[in-house]
């Protein structure tokens, strides 16, 4: 047990690929065995995640030394800088690493039979995990030429899945759009590497932090760097790239595509506070992360509204709610400079802010897995062709009402208790930011009671007597999200405690992430 | 004059990245867009074989060298890998070309769809 939590941090990345490879290999014997492999590999995934956590909880920063001695071992006998790949994972690496375990497994087991009629499913579970090892790896590494790498692992399998049906032309312009923001947003992101190269003469983020002279290039990096992730998780006013590319992407997959824009996000708050900090003159930058967060609520809210294709829709509040969680950090941001607002209200903006991720992970998950449920058995996405959905198939509506309690914020769900958080303390920054955050919290209402009449109240249509609820495994799927979000809504302080604030302490703890890596300090 | 020459590998990596980003944001044809990607592709690895370039260095590849200096081999690795990269996220994206070209009969961002970008 103790080895397998010293080698944790590779682990949780080596097992995905490693596992990648293997799939279309076994499903060449077998298609079950295929099944249960990919499901075993992501399960034991989870739990060499959840023992990672633990550890990150109890002992501190986790590093992790590839080809050294001893894992610990950062930097070399005789050298002055760490020139070995070195994980990193501290308590946000760790929250984040927990979302994609969960969400992977949930995905993964719910596309067992939605996949089924598609062919290419052996490529399908390969790419699928090596998406995996995109998002996971994003959280874990220390280094930033190995962060640009797992990006590229996940642009690349990321445009294949969602392109993955090539039999509809929207799935591939998707799939092109994605592998083009991505491209483009990846080597902008190395330009920057490389001014910090030029330099730092480090690749290392807490060997470049711990030297940063906060220059002018730096300040071009940063707006690389910003420019890059930013685009990438699809805030406004880079988002009309994310309903083109997750609407038509193949059903389990949604979730895990989902996690990877939260993962971005997660790398641009890592950015901003580890490696930048508070030497910067951070109160512009906060305001830039608050402007786009407000503008990402308000336009993903207003352009839901008048959707009628159900999965669209969601996806466009996939872009309101990431303003939320942006409106949070950039107002903890914003104070970082101010220890005194900082203390009062600026670490419980961020930690709602981050509260908001992991449980839009999940009940945003959770609808986009209803929605394609819907699909799977309508064959249609169009709201206005569906009706009386709710007598037939239940658990879906059951679902669905989780989901779409929790996200518009009415208690006692999860999303309230996060949306509480972030009203609380933008409130004492600046009220104006607060009125509009409830005002899209009602439209977000509004638009899911919309779905719900439409999709799943009314008469029984006729043209849909044979429509049966979904099979088993989509229904586990599901059901493993919806616990979680009920999970969370039932103890949301204990969860607050024990994975958000340590992900909120660590990125305020900018000299920790470097000491942990440089020693001393 | 020296200083001169020896900024114009940066110049030509300014000069690069502002021509890519033109043809990313004006052009239409997915094709010519993907030309601009390869062309930003070149700009980035360009920069960072620069950025390791020592005068009169000699290639890293010698454990002893006669008190003459290298030149850095690290972003040398970082290229290399770059265009490994480069190539498959090109080829990928050819080959979303070719299927969106056997839908539509169009390679244009304009005709087919709403597509932009």
């Amino acid at each position: 047990m103790d080895a397998l939590t010293l080698h944790s941090p590779i682990l949780a990345v080596a097992i995905p690929l490693l596992a990648a490879f293997a799939t279309p290999l076994i499903g060449r014997l077998s298609s079950r065995a295929r099944d249960v492999f990919v499901i075993a590999a992501l399960a034991s995934m989870l739990f060499v995640v959840i023992l990672l956590a633990r550890d990150v909880y109890e002992v501190g920063i986790r590093i992790y030394t590839l080809g050294a001695l001893s894992p610990s071992q950062a930097i070399p006998e005789n050298h002055m800088v760490p020139v070995r790949l070195v994980f990193e994972v501290d308590g946000l690496g760790a929250l984040m690493a927990i979302i994609t375990a969960v969400v992977a497994l949930a995905g993964t087991i719910y596309s067992i039979v939605s996949i089924k009629p598609e062919t290419g499913q052996n490529r399908f579970y390969a790419l699928l995990l090596l998406l995996v090892v995109g998002i996971m790896g994003i959280q874990l590494t220390g280094d930033m030429f190995n962060l640009f790498v797992f990006l590229e692992i996940l642009s690349i399998s990321g445009a294949a899945l969602a392109a993955f049906r090539t039999r509809f032309v929207d799935a591939v312009e998707g799939g092109f759009k994605y592998l083009m923001v991505s491209t483009v947003g990846a080597l902008l992101f190395l330009l920057a590497i490389g001014i910090f190269y030029g330099q730092y003469n480090a690749l290392n983020i807490a060997a470049i932090a711990s030297a940063m002279q906060y220059t002018v290039l730096d300040q071009v990096a940063l707006a690389l760097i910003l420019a890059a992730f930013l685009m990438k998780s699809g805030a406004v006013p880079s988002h009309w790239w994310v309903p083109d590319t997750y609407t038509p992407a193949p059903a389990g997959t949604s979730p895990i595509m989902y996690a990877s824009s939260l993962a971005c996000l997660a790398a641009t708050f890592r950015m901003l506070f580890s490696l930048y900090g508070v030497q910067m003159s951070l109160a512009t930058v906060g305001w830039i992360v608050i402007i786009a967060g407000v503008l990402s609520m308000f336009v993903g809210v207003t352009m839901a509204l008048r959707q009628t294709d159900i999965k669209r829709l969601m996806v466009y509040h996939v872009i309101s709610q990431e303003g939320y969680m942006l409106l949070g950090v950039g107002v903890g941001l914003a104070v970082l400079s101010n220890p005194e607002a900082l203390a009062a209200y600026g670490r419980e903006a961020i930690a709602g802010g981050l509260f908001h991720v992991i449980n839009n992970a999940f009940f945003k998950g959770l609808l986009l897995l209803t929605a394609e449920a819907l699909f799977f058995r309508l064959g249609t996405r169009d709201l206005n062709q569906m009706g009386g959905m709710g007598r037939t198939m239940k658990w879906t509506c059951a679902f669905f009402l989780i989901g779409a309690l929790a996200i518009s914020g009415v208690p006692p769900f999860n999303g309230f208790a996060s949306k509480l958080m972030i009203y609380e303390s933008t409130y004492l920054f600046n009220p104006v930011l607060t009125i509009i955050a409830l005002i899209v919290s009602v439209m977000t209402l509004a638009s899911f009671t919309k779905v719900f009449q439409s999709a799943f109240t009314g008469p029984a249509l006729p043209q849909y007597k044979e429509v049966r609820e979904v099979p088993m495994s989509m229904k586990l799927g599901m059901g493993l999200l919806a616990a979680a979000t009920v999970f969370i809504s039932l103890f949301p302080a204990f969860v607050v405690d024990t994975i958000i604030y340590p992900a909120a302490d660590a990125l305020l703890d900018r000299s920790g992430y470097i000491s942990a890596v440089m020693g001393g300090g | 004059m020296s200083q001169l020459v020896l900024n114009a590998p940066f110049v030509a990596v300014a000069a690069l990245t502002c021509v890519a980003c033109y043809i990313i944001m004006t052009q239409k044809n997915l094709i010519k867009i993907v030309m601009g990607v390869v062309i930003l592709q070149g700009a980035v690895n360009l920069f960072l074989v620069t950025l390791g370039y020592r005068i009169g260095g000699v290639a890293p590849i010698y454990t002893e060298t006669s008190g003459t200096l290298m030149v850095l081999p690290v972003p040398q690795a970082l290229t290399l890998t770059n265009i490994v990269i480069g190539v498959s996220t090109t080829a990928l994206m050819l080959a979303l070309i070719v299927l969106i070209y056997r839908h539509t009969g169009e390679t244009d961002a304009e005709k087919s769809r709403r597509m932009k970008g």
